[in-house]
């Protein structure tokens, strides 16, 4: 399992360096590409040899903090041009930074390849921060339909579609229309007016091509529209101004990581029905306990890193 | 689901705000809007800011809502409802991130949220469309309140046991059982202050009734958000 995600991992990784390293080529000394590599690294590849490798020639700075400089501490040049920088501070795999070098003068943004990102954003969404159990979000849905496993399948598969489809339609009104025309106050209200037209859509969609669908799963959108599961995936996505790709993978990473949720505990609900519980505990109380349950096994995955 | 509906005498103020708090409380009777009281209630502070957001938007609403109804096609009418919360809670955001920026920092997502909570728009469509302004007013009063109140329960508890403070002012010394303020407690918590109120339930039960009928579970009302 983890072999495979390493490859995984890495394929995607080298996909993203491909990617970059074709847009750019000129004539003269350019920047290939740049990406953080933690614990404490910058990996810079030139397009040719560079003539001074001595930390005096490199200025890094956070993008968030651009006038105070990171102290590079050590440089050492690899084959083909490229060249890594040792920092005095710890760097991570998602962090955006600011590089400048004084010979040749050279500017360049460095920030983690897409798919480090949405991978990172994609599990951090999905397992670390999971919407039940680390964010109390949809926990009325999430005890109301996980008495049964089939309705807890059908309720999640529909929660991910939906989730996906208001958080991005929702992720483009806020970033083409609110933000540039200083309208964020009304964020509640255009978000909740989108997860109710999506919901709608889908609703008279799905009945007309795919009765049959419709048939199955209809039921559970219609009580999907304000929920508040499914309004934090915009509101997050617009208090962290998230790019499109960081908006897509936290709507797939939150949707799953419910799906995933509900499908868990399902599954024990169905063996507590056999169980003898304490007369107090029984319902409500007990299902809580057993979430509590879930909820310690998945702080294990806090300390999760696939870059480190 | 409330008595307080059926023809009678009108109820009295008094009784429309110990409803909320006791009869119908939202958070321990009708185990609804749930979440919050889960994810802010690591101490005493964070629920009482939410718990105020709460109170102030059902009252703001349940009040706007009594006063143009007349105006309302009841065909929309749960979409104007959700418009006329969302109009508050756009107000009660701004001002809380206005006010205390601090505590707005920690709750603020769960603010913004309270646009779907399932209690305000029930309330709405059970109380503040059918009843006149008055009694409007105080039964989203009492549940406003009932909400708040269940709130700094549970904040109490967390914040007493898990870092030994109250309201961030240390009165044990250590933490007791710091497991309490981890996201897991905030479930057993809940779990164990819902049995209690189980178990004290069931004991009045079968005081009053000498006997032992089998003990209900908490509130069976579970959908809804």
């Amino acid at each position: 399992m983890s072999r495979s995600g390493l490859w995984l991992a890495a394929a995607l990784t080298a996909a993203g360096l491909m990617l970059t390293a074709e847009s750019a080529g000129a004539d003269d000394t350019r920047i290939l590409s740049a990406r953080p590599v933690p614990p404490d690294g910058i990996r810079l590849r030139f397009s040719a040899p560079i003539g001074r490798t001595d930390p005096a020639n490199f200025r890094v700075t956070t993008a968030q903090a651009p006038d105070i400089p990171i102290a590079v501490l050590a440089v050492e040049p690899g084959p083909g041009h490229r060249v890594s920088l040792k920092l005095s501070e710890p760097v991570t795999s998602t962090g955006r930074y600011r590089l400048d070098v004084s010979d040749p003068p050279l500017h360049r943004e460095v920030n983690p390849s897409p798919w480090t990102l949405m991978l990172g954003v994609f599990l951090a969404s999905a397992l670390i921060n999971n919407f039940v159990f680390t964010r109390y979000l949809g926990l009325c849905i999430f005890f109301g339909v996980s008495k049964k496993r089939d309705t807890a399948i059908g309720m999640g598969i529909t929660f991910a579609v939906v989730m996906i489809l208001t958080g991005m339609l929702s992720w483009a009104i806020d970033s083409w229309v609110l933000r540039p025309l200083q309208l964020s106050f009304l964020q509640i209200l255009v978000f909740i007016g989108v997860v109710a037209f999506a919901v709608q859509l889908l609703d008279t969609v799905l009945r007309k091509t795919h009765a049959a669908l419709y048939q199955r799963w209809g039921i559970y959108l219609m009580l999907i529209t304000t929920n508040c599961i499914i309004l934090a995936v915009p509101l997050l996505n617009a208090t962290a101004k998230s790019g499109s790709l960081e908006a897509l993978a936290l709507a797939v990473g939150s949707g799953i990581g419910f799906a995933v949720a509900l499908f868990l505990m399902s599954c024990a609900r169905e063996r507590m029905e056999l169980a003898r519980v304490p007369a107090p505990f029984a319902g409500l109380p007990i299902a809580f306990a057993l979430t509590g349950l879930f909820a310690l096994a998945f702080m294990g995955f806090s300390g999760l890193d696939f870059f480190r | 689901m409330t008595t307080l509906l059926h023809p009678g005498p009108a109820p009295t103020p008094r009784q429309l705000i110990l409803n909320g708090i006791f009869a119908e409380n939202p958070v321990f009777r009708l185990a609804l809007s749930l979440c919050p009281a889960v994810a802010v209630t690591t101490s005493v502070l964070n629920g009482l800011l939410l718990g105020v957001a709460v109170l102030a938007v059902q009252v703001l609403s349940s009040v706007t809502v009594t006063l143009v109804r007349g105006l309302i096609h009841p065909r929309v009418r749960i979409p104007v409802y959700t418009i006329i919360i969302a109009v508050w809670v756009s107000a009660i955001d701004m001002a809380l991130a206005a006010f205390f920026p601090a505590l707005y920092a920690q709750v603020g997502l769960y603010v913004k949220l309270i646009v779907a909570f399932a209690i305000i728009i029930s309330r709405l469509e059970v109380f503040a469309s059918r009843q006149p302004l008055v009694p409007s007013f105080f039964d989203g009063l009492g549940m406003g309140l009932g909400f708040l109140l269940a709130l700094l329960a549970i904040g109490a508890f967390r914040e007493l046991l898990g870092s030994g403070s109250f309201a961030g002012h240390a009165i044990a010394p250590g933490k007791p059982l710091l497991f309490l303020t981890l996201p897991a407690g905030g479930f057993f918590s809940i779990a164990i202050l819902m049995a209690f109120f189980n178990w004290i339930e069931a004991r009045a039960r079968r005081g009053r009734e000498g006997s032992a009928p089998a003990p209900r579970a908490a509130a069976g009302g579970t959908h809804g958000v």
